[in-house]
């Protein structure tokens, strides 16, 4: 059974090759890439918008790829319960969409990361969570110099109380210290999900973690996931 | 005679003997503009007018090579129809004047020359020398550090490629002259190379990419002077970059090179626009003519001199195919580039520059590339060689070897540069088989069973003491460092970094070292396919040490074979390959133990450093090997802390044969030709079968195991060290700097 990820293109998005690459060489199913200035998502089962650094991220972060045209069809798709990945900057553009909420600082120690870190899955009620279990641990690469996540108190509570902390950094054990976190992330959020909890978006590369030479399979499981999702939902197309 | 002013000549770096050669080129006096056109095409940086009559003699040609020096990048076949495309560039002088910019630049230029080629790039490695992070000047070279380190982060981490390895070194003559060198690769398909051509008459010339400014005019007379007091006065002249333009010129440009309207392709960078029309030309044989009204401008009223010399980066000219311009306008547009057509090809052999329809510059491509002058230097032997060739170990005041490891595991040199790389993404497209620190940068080649791996080598130090054997040592430990991963090198790139060459004694450092690497090059079967000079690295009269710099490419055939330097875990047989001598002259230990720099640099055996590697990349080939670490810096004891490094503590019990009478001569000797091998047990039988063939000298020193890292020398206890314990003191050195000036 084969379903079809889309990877949004952003001038400026350079992690579009990587997941485009997992999707299709490594699990074997279709992809496509989608220019930003396209409208339609081509039928896609599950859409991913990648890393990178989409229009420079001179302003902010992922701030200007909320006005591409095809930001439309996306949060057409995510409010439709389409399964909307954002890696990196992609989670980046999905907190300036407000498609999930909070936002990413610069990193505590104002520098680029890039390095293998632990998250815990505190959640798997998600699409791309499914296949993994709560309290699993993962070897995750991270790539950026702004991941610290940050929301108020009172949206952190509400993300809390309805289980939408989806990864946390960890150590290899499993603990959620402050060793552990990278970028001064509250709470240790690594990743997050929507109320609708179809939208998820991470900091962590799970598609640089796709096969053993890499370093880890680790990021094979968010895949995995998706796809078992989206064949208990009969949603397929094929 | 020239009749000119004396200060204007002066301003634009040109002595007056060259100012009447641009007479005799031109038949009549220049215009400031073509004066200033012949200045930046003319300078060190641009013409390598003192440093061509020794690059000629390099070797060059190799069944691999598909292209030679002369073009943006040189260029190896690696099989499967795909070609390696790659060169090393300096950006030292604008490094030193604005860090990170200087350094982003850097990055930004190499990339440009690689993807111009028409080759993805897909690693970047570095090669950088700073002074000392302490003493008198540290807190201004922590800022450099950190500036330039930030700036290759930058600009390599936006634009998606990775930094997958390269080296630091921490010495005195670095303080008041940085060395910021930026090796690029990039993949290509064999028979689609794209060359800097302007063919066809009459076929349209455009420039795409960033606006031109002020920025960056005189850039390369700049980087072909020296330093003083007044440099920072020179801060306009260093460009600034944007990565998100490159990256779109990047993608632009790779996908209109799958279509067949291109004809050529030639990135603005030293000398601008310059040197794009005059070299496009040149290679053709033809002419171009520009109107520079119709070159994009960031600000009004410049002129056309400050246009055909600005230096702002992220800008390509390119030409096409007469008709096909809607098909190059249309890509253009996708990634929302401005496409301006400039000019057309013509058939006179002249660079012809318009304003508004006026002719202000009009004179031959070829005098302006090829009819630079060349000088043969004047060159004499330094006398302070034979002060510092006075070296007798003996002299050497007692030593704990333990603590001397120590000490040494936690020099800025030895030291993990893990603060450094982690700033780096080293993993974006998912190439990366080796990871940032455990051995030579290694990208596996997706759809092949092919990985690449690249190492950037150079000793400064060995090459002050005796620059032609430093320059081949420099060559042999790329090599090997390449060889260590299972790559069989075939090919290299240098970035020749020395002070004043109208000095006869830099120059003649200069001489040697291009001697030495001819012939090093020559011996281990490895062109040279481009590469960089950088000259007049001096600050107040102080120059550096002669620093060549060798990036060496070698191809992996099984990329699940490759190999890193660190154990792979317990009960494996360690095997040293070569012969230890006691050579401690030049070495990190009498520099960093003994504060000393003297002596002469270890011998170099091509023939034994030859068989070294072929053996090193047929026992990897083979699956005999398990890990692999050349011995270089700090010698045997420093390689085998580093194979107990990063492996969750697995430690060793060694005894090596005595190379001397003293533990200090066999530890950190720093003997050539040597590698610290793994193997299983029962792949011992083997090993020692293969290197008997290959005649490299091979041992049994000892087995991995334990938590502790245990030397001995002929029985004699040298070194019992908690491998947690020395771990931690190295992989902490270099980030403490940054943590003290933070506090």
């Amino acid at each position: 059974m084969s379903i079809k990820f889309a990877v949004i293109v952003f001038p400026g998005s350079n992690c579009d090759h990587d997941a485009y690459h997992a999707a299709k060489h490594v699990l074997g199913h279709e992809a496509e890439f989608i220019w930003h200035k396209e409208t339609s998502l081509k039928g896609a089962d599950v859409v991913i918008l990648p890393g990178g650094f989409s229009y420079g991220d001179y302003l902010r972060t992922g701030a200007i790829a909320q006005f591409s045209p095809v930001m439309t069809a996306v949060r057409e798709f995510a409010a439709t319960g389409g399964p909307l990945l954002g890696i990196c900057n992609g989670f980046q553009v999905l907190c300036e969409t407000r498609l999930l909420p909070g936002a990413l600082l610069r990193n505590k120690d104002l520098k680029f990361h890039c390095e293998h870190v632990r998250v815990r899955v505190e959640q798997t009620d998600t699409p791309f969570t499914a296949r993994a279990s709560v309290g699993q641990v993962l070897n995750l690469p991270i790539a950026h110099g702004e991941g610290n996540y940050f929301a108020d108190e009172a949206t952190l509570t509400a993300l809390e109380s309805s289980r939408r902390i989806i990864f946390r950094y960890c150590d290899a054990e499993g603990r959620v210290t402050d060793s552990a976190n990278p970028n001064g992330s509250l709470r240790n959020i690594a990743g997050i999900c929507s109320e609708g909890r179809n939208v998820v978006g991470l900091m962590p590369h799970p598609e640089r973690a796709c096969e053993s030479p890499l370093g880890s399979e680790d990021g094979l499981v968010l895949f995995d996931s998706v796809v078992s999702s989206l064949a208990a939902r009969g949603a397929l197309t094929a | 005679m020239s009749t000119v002013d004396p200060a204007l000549l002066e301003r634009h770096g040109l002595k007056p003997d060259e100012y009447d050669r641009i007479v005799a080129a031109l038949g009549r006096e220049p215009s400031l503009t073509e004066l200033g056109m012949f200045s930046v095409m003319w300078s060190e940086h641009c013409s390598y007018k003192s440093s061509r009559v020794h690059l000629r003699t390099l070797p060059t040609k190799g069944r691999r090579v598909l292209q030679g020096p002369g073009e943006n990048a040189g260029a190896v076949d690696i099989g499967d129809g795909l070609a390696a495309v790659f060169k090393i560039e300096s950006h030292n002088h604008p490094s030193f004047i604005e860090p990170y910019q200087g350094a982003a630049t850097g990055v930004g230029g190499i990339i440009r020359d690689v993807f111009t080629m028409g080759a993805r790039p897909v690693a970047l490695l570095n090669s950088l020398r700073f002074g000392p992070m302490d003493g008198p000047h540290g807190a201004r070279t922590r800022r450099i550090v950190e500036g330039v380190v930030a700036g290759i982060a930058g600009y390599g981490n936006s634009i998606g490629i990775p930094t997958v390895g390269g080296e630091i070194v921490f010495e005195e003559p670095y303080t008041g002259n940085p060395l910021v060198n930026v090796f690029c690769l990039g993949l290509s398909k064999a028979d689609a190379l794209v060359k800097g051509r302007a063919d066809g008459v009459g076929n349209p010339v455009y420039y795409v990419g960033a606006k031109t400014g002020r920025d960056g005019i005189h850039g390369a007379t700049m980087a072909s002077a020296e330093f003083d007091d007044k440099s920072a006065e020179k801060r306009p002249a260093v460009q600034v970059g944007d990565p998100f333009m490159e990256k779109l010129l990047l993608e632009a440009c790779l996908e209109l090179m799958k279509g067949d309207a291109l004809i050529g392709v030639q990135d603005m960078g030293a000398a601008g626009l310059t040197c794009a029309t005059s070299e496009m030309g040149a290679r053709s044989g033809s002419g171009i003519e520009i109107d520079v009204q119709h070159v994009p401008q960031r600000e009004s009223g410049m002129t056309p001199y400050e246009i055909m010399l600005s230096e702002s980066q992220e800008r390509m000219l390119l030409v096409f195919k007469k008709g096909r311009e809607h098909e190059v306008e249309a890509v253009f547009e996708k990634w929302d580039l401005h496409a301006a057509h400039v000019g057309f090809v013509t058939d006179d052999g002249l660079l012809r520059v318009k304003d508004h329809g006026t002719v202000v510059a009009e004179m031959p491509a070829k005098a302006l590339v090829d009819e630079a002058p060349v000088y043969d230097r004047p060159m004499t032997r330094p006398s302070y060689l034979d002060d510092v060739a006075v070296f007798d170990p003996a002299s050497l005041p007692e030593t704990n070897p333990q603590d001397a490891l120590l000490r040494m595991l936690a020099s800025p040199t030895i030291s993990s540069k893990r603060w450094v790389y982690r700033q780096y993404d080293h993993m974006v497209r998912t190439n990366t088989i080796v990871l940032a620190g455990m051995g030579a940068g290694v990208v596996r080649v997706k759809g092949t069973p092919r990985a690449l791996a690249m190492s950037v080598d150079g000793n400064g130090r060995y090459c002050y003491l005796d620059p032609r054997r430093g320059a081949m040592l420099a060559v042999a430990e790329a090599a090997r460092n390449v060889a260590c991963a299972g790559g069989q090198p075939i090919g290299a790139t240098n970035c020749l970094n020395f002070g004043n060459p109208e000095r006869p004694e830099i120059m003649w450092q200069f001489g040697e070292a291009v001697r030495g690497i001819g012939e090093a090059c020559r011996a281990l079967d490895v062109p040279i396919t481009g590469g960089n000079v950088s000259l007049y690295n001096e600050t107040d009269g102080n120059a550096i040490y002669p620093t060549p710099v060798l990036g060496v490419v070698g191809l992996i055939e099984d990329a699940t074979r490759v190999l890193t330097r660190g154990f792979r875990g317990e009960g494996d047989s360690i095997v040293l390959l070569g012969d230890t001598f006691e050579e401690l002259g030049g070495s990190e230990y009498l520099k960093a133990i003994h504060g000393q720099v003297k002596g002469q640099p270890p011998q170099l055996d091509l023939r034994k450093e030859r068989a070294l590697i072929d053996l090193l990349v047929n026992a990897a080939g083979d699956g005999v090997l398990r890990s692999a670490h050349d011995c270089s810096d700090g010698g045997i004891a420093v390689t085998l802390a580093e194979s107990t490094f990063d492996t969750d503590g697995v430690g060793c019990e060694v005894d090596l044969p005595a190379a001397g009478p003293r533990l200090e001569g066999t530890l950190f000797s720093e003997s050539a030709s040597r590698a610290v091998v793994t193997v299983a047990a029962d792949g011992v039988d083997a090993l020692l079968t293969m290197a008997r063939k290959a005649g490299v000298p091979a041992r049994v020193i000892g087995r991995t195991g334990g938590s502790r890292l245990r030397i001995s020398v002929d029985g004699r206890l040298a070194v019992e060290e908690n491998v947690r314990d020395a771990e931690h003191r190295w992989s902490t050195a270099i980030g403490a700097n940054f943590q003290r000036q933070a506090s």
